[in-house]
Parts: structure tokens; sequence; C-alpha cells
């Protein structure tokens, strides 16, 4: 977000003709929150209610249907889900291994493809383009189209392990495979995302200390690790922040690879995915509820986390 | 800045593996879609094969799918309008009154699982008879699209100078006069950058749609499911499937591909 801090200004009614008539004066008055006002009324309906609900029913035992009698049981489901080493905790790691790998492989590659595109080139227009296609495109059409290509027997992939010498792989029908191939299939997605703020990040910067540190003698890598990279962190810092907060929250591609549940044995089950699986296959609200509230404290302890450290970043 | 050769031929060998990596997948895709299930399941015949409408046939008249485009269209579309006539001034607002706290409470609505809000969702809208309509489709996407809008317009207007508009008031126009008559129509690339992105977020969005729209109101990422059945995928309808929801939208990306980008990247290289 941008942190410009320009002095607020006063609502004033200067300039207003003397033959403004009252209401139009007072909405000039007013704008600052006749303008604001509308949306964030707007959000703040869709969340504060469903919200301050979601935190009830994760006290009560509400299951069946929402409309049913249920009863407030205080922790009881706090303790339920934190001691749950069947579902909950397996989702947690899922959770953070697909997050951490997606970011992880996002990042290193994104940075090496911003670092490619970087100065200008011949055919620059036609690279740009390939790379926003993944971006835009439907993530449960992407999810079907990686579920034909990695189909264990009429799939493209083991087709061409085959030309390599390699045998068929399980791909997404595999119990351990399946987690990476989704990983694999968010980074191929994503990738893009990432190449195109670091890109916009490393256009802004100035050829300046690059150029001091090329006649002090410094190699490319040296240049890249002490000049370009710390130059560049906040705006890496930012990539992450907001890819994290989506990667943290994947569900489209993982219902579209694996179905309900993230397949028979849970393969590809986070958080989202076992929230939304309590919420609408087991309808077990409290507990849906119970699992929601502490992923969102999650998601907002990391992105805690990554301000703090931008902002670091941006003292220095 | 001089690059070498040895440099510029491993940038152009590295460049066609990335370009190759993130386009032969889709043109596997769009290529299944023109093939029969039998060509599908022969790998021999990869990329040479005798081309067939049939799987646009049943997708187009059988699966009913004229109507679920129809339905993307239009809550993306009145989604994006909705969100553009409350999103905008509020950045404007949040900008130029310089209220960042206001702004994070839109902004709320990005971080928080989709999934917390659909219970609660459900119950209100079908108390009232709404699940399964387009008013509560179009609501739950302005949720993703008011949010991207504010983010993207503040960035925007924070770049825009106000010297405009404070010449403007000298001259006899009313702030809000000045804001419809100079700042709006200065406005208009960020306002495009913004609604055709809050258009593809929408006409992408699925998990909404999933529970909260009808057999008459489904979009198409929640038609694409009609071609998994539990026994067998019929891979031909589904790939066409696939390239009905994707195709429109990566050909309107190829046109407006800089305000895509400007809108992905907003706020990226600010503090």
């Amino acid at each position: 977000m941008p942190a410009v801090t320009a002095p607020s200004r006063t609502p004033r009614s200067a300039g207003v003709m003397p033959d403004t008539p009252g209401w139009a004066r007072w909405a000039n008055d007013h704008r600052k929150w006749l303008f604001a006002a509308p949306a964030m009324a707007f959000v703040a309906a869709l969340i504060i209610f469903p919200l301050g609900w979601t935190i009830y029913l994760s006290f009560t035992d509400s299951s069946g249907s929402v409309r049913a009698e249920s009863e407030f049981i205080g922790l009881r489901n706090y303790l339920d889900v934190l001691t749950d080493t069947d579902r909950f905790w397996p989702a947690v790691g899922r959770t953070a291994a697909f997050t951490g790998a997606a970011l992880f492989f996002e990042v290193v590659l994104g940075m090496a493809i911003a670092l490619l595109l970087w100065r200008p080139f011949k055919g620059e227009k036609w690279v740009r383009v390939a790379i926003l296609l993944p971006l835009v495109a439907t993530p449960v059409a992407v999810g079907m189209m990686w579920r034909l290509i990695f189909d264990p027997n009429i799939g493209m992939a083991n087709q061409i392990l085959s030309w390599v010498g390699i045998g068929p792989q399980p791909w997404l029908a595999g119990q351990n495979s399946a987690l990476p191939t989704t990983i694999f299939i968010d980074i191929w997605q994503w990738t893009p995302m990432v190449v195109l703020i670091l890109l916009a990040g490393l256009t802004s910067l100035s050829d300046e200390p690059q150029e001091a540190a090329m006649i002090d003698g410094a190699s490319t890598w040296q240049r890249f690790r002490h000049v370009t990279l710390p130059l560049l962190m906040p705006t890496v810092i930012v990539a992450v922040l907001l890819r994290g907060i989506d990667a943290l929250k994947t569900f489209d591609i993982l219902y579209a690879t694996k179905g309900r549940g993230g397949g028979s044995f849970n393969e590809v089950e986070t958080l989202n995915v076992y929230a939304y699986g309590l919420s609408f296959d087991y309808n077990e609200y409290g507990l849906s509820s119970t699992v929601l509230i502490l992923f969102f404290l999650i998601i907002i302890g990391v992105m805690w986390l990554l301000t703090s450290r931008k902002k670091k970043e941006a003292a220095r | 800045m001089k690059t070498s050769l040895g440099f510029r031929i491993f940038r152009t060998v590295a460049l066609v593996v990335v370009v190759l990596s993130l386009v032969a997948p889709l043109v596997w895709m769009v290529a299944a879609s023109f093939k029969t299930n039998v060509d599908i399941y022969d790998t021999s015949k990869a990329l040479i094969f005798s081309p067939t409408l049939d799987n646009y046939g049943t997708v187009l008249q059988q699966a009913n799918y004229l109507q679920f485009i129809g339905n993307s269209l239009w809550v993306a579309f009145a989604a994006t309008v909705l969100s553009l006539l409350l999103g905008v001034p509020a950045a404007y607002s949040m900008s130029r009154f310089n209220m960042r706290k206001s702004a994070l409470v839109v902004l709320m609505a990005r971080v928080i699982p989709g999934v917390s809000l659909l219970v609660p969702w459900y119950y209100v809208f079908s108390n009232l008879r709404m699940v399964g309509g387009f008013s509560v489709l179009i609501l739950s996407h302005m949720f993703v699209s008011l949010p991207l809008i504010v983010y993207i317009m503040m960035g925007f207007f924070d770049g825009l100078p106000d010297e405009l508009e404070e010449a403007a008031q000298v001259d006899g126009l009313t702030p809000i006069g000045a804001f419809r008559r100079v700042t709006l129509p200065l406005s208009v690339p960020g306002i495009a950058t913004a609604g055709i992105l809050s258009f593809i977020f929408s006409w992408n969005n699925f998990m909404f749609a999933l529970v909260l729209s009808g057999a008459d109101t489904k979009t198409l990422p929640v038609a694409i499911f009609d071609f998994v059945g539990y026994a067998s995928i019929d891979w031909g309808g589904l790939m066409a499937a696939t390239t009905v929801v994707t195709l429109p939208i990566m050909i309107i990306a190829l046109f407006v591909q800089k305000y895509i980008v400007s809108g992905l990247t907003a706020g990226a290289t600010k503090g």
C-alpha cells in the first residue's frame, strides 16, 4: 500500500459559487465521507456481521443446519481442533508446505526471469505476452488442463518422461506426489505475477549504483548480491506479501484437481479446503468456524511479520 | 547498459525455455479440445490429428454453455460497474484525505478467507430468498472487485497532482465539480486498468459462485465441473469447456496488456 504521508487537507468550500444551492454546498463540505462511506459500508456489511457470527459459531456445537438449535460450549471446539492430529495439524502442515514451497520457487524463478527481461531486447513484447497468459487464465480451468497433462495413463507429462527414459509417475493420483504436483501448478500460474512485480521494481531502479559498482570492478554476481538485491528488497517483500496471502488461501486448483476434501486420502487438504469441507460437505459449522478463526489468525500473523520486515527494510 | 554476446545467447535460450513452458500447456489444452476422445487417449497423435468441432457442439448446445457464458458476462460486468461506482470516489477520498486506516477496512476484504463469510452469507441470503439469483452472485463478486479497484485507484490518485483540481476550483468549480470535470477525465487510464482487472478476477472467481449460484445462474468456472463425472471424464468436452472459459480472457489480455500489467503491479514499487 502506498505509504506516502501527505498532510491531510480539510474539506473547504472555497471556490463554491455564491449561487450554489444549499445541498450542493453541504455535499462539497462533506465530500470526504460522502465519497468514502458507501464503499466502506458495503464491505463492512459483508464482513463485520459474518465475521462476528463466525466467531460466535466457533463457541457453539452448531451442525447440520445453521437454523438448528445449538449450544454454547465455550472453548471445546478450540481444544478439539488444536488436539486434532488427524485432519487439522496435517492441514496446517500442508498449507505451510504449499505456501512455503510455492513462494520459494516463485520468487527465485521470478527473480531470474525478471533479471533476464530487465534490459531491452528484440522480441521482448512476445515474451511479455507469454508471461501474461497463465496469469489471466481461470484457475479452475488451469487445474483441469494440468489434470489432463498429468493423467497417469493418457497424460503428456508421462509421455515426455518416457522419451528421456523415465518411468511413469502417478503425479496428482499419487498419495505423496499429489501435493508437490499442485505446488508445481501454482508455480506455473503465479511465477509470472512475481516476474511482473519484480520487473516493475527493477525498471524503477536508477542505473547509477550499478555503474558505480561496475567501475569499482564488481562482478555480475557481486553487483546483483550487493547492489540490485538490497535496492529491490522492498519490492520483493511486496511480491511475497501479495502472493503469500493468495497462496495461503489457494482453493480453486486444489478443488479442480483433487475434488472435495483434497482427494480420498486428503492428500492436498489445506486449511482452506478443510474449512470448506467442514462447512459445506459435513455441515459442522461450529468446528469449521473454529478452523477458520485459527486460519485467519495465521494469515494475519504472517502478514504482520512481513509488513514489519518491510518497514525495517524501508527504514534502512 | 551493454550486454555481452555470451549473456545474450544465454538469455535467448533461457527465455525460449520459459516461453515454451508457459505456452505449451495452453496449446495442449486447446489442441485437445479439437480432438475426439479416441485421439486424446492416443499419445502418438499429440499434434497431428484430424480436428473436430464435436466437443464445441457438446459444450455449446447440450451443456447449455451459451447461457453460462451469458451468466458469467452479466455477473462480471455488473460487479465491475457497481464496484467502480462505489470504489472510484472512495479511492479518491482515501487518497486525497489520506484516510489510510479507512482504506485498510476495504483492503481487509482481500485478506479474509472467503469460506469464513460464505456460511453466514448463505444463511442470510437464503432467508431473503436470494440464493440462486443473480443479485447475490453480483454482491459476492463485488466483494472481490471493490478492494481491487480501491487499491489500484488509490495508487493512481496518489500519483495525480492536485494542482489541476485546485486551478479548476480557482476558476469557479466546486470541489465535487472539479473531481467530476477535471480529475475523472484524467483518470480514464486508471479506471480502465481497475475495470479490466476487476472483470478478469470476477470472471475467474470460482468459490463464491460454487456455493451461491443456482442451476440457472451458474457461471462458467462452476459449469466446467459438469464434464467431470464420478466414473469418467469427457476429456474432449472438458477441454473445450476450459478453452471457452480461458480463451476470451486471454485474447482480451493481449489487447489490453499494458493496463493489466500496470494494475497487477500497482503500488509494488512505492514504499
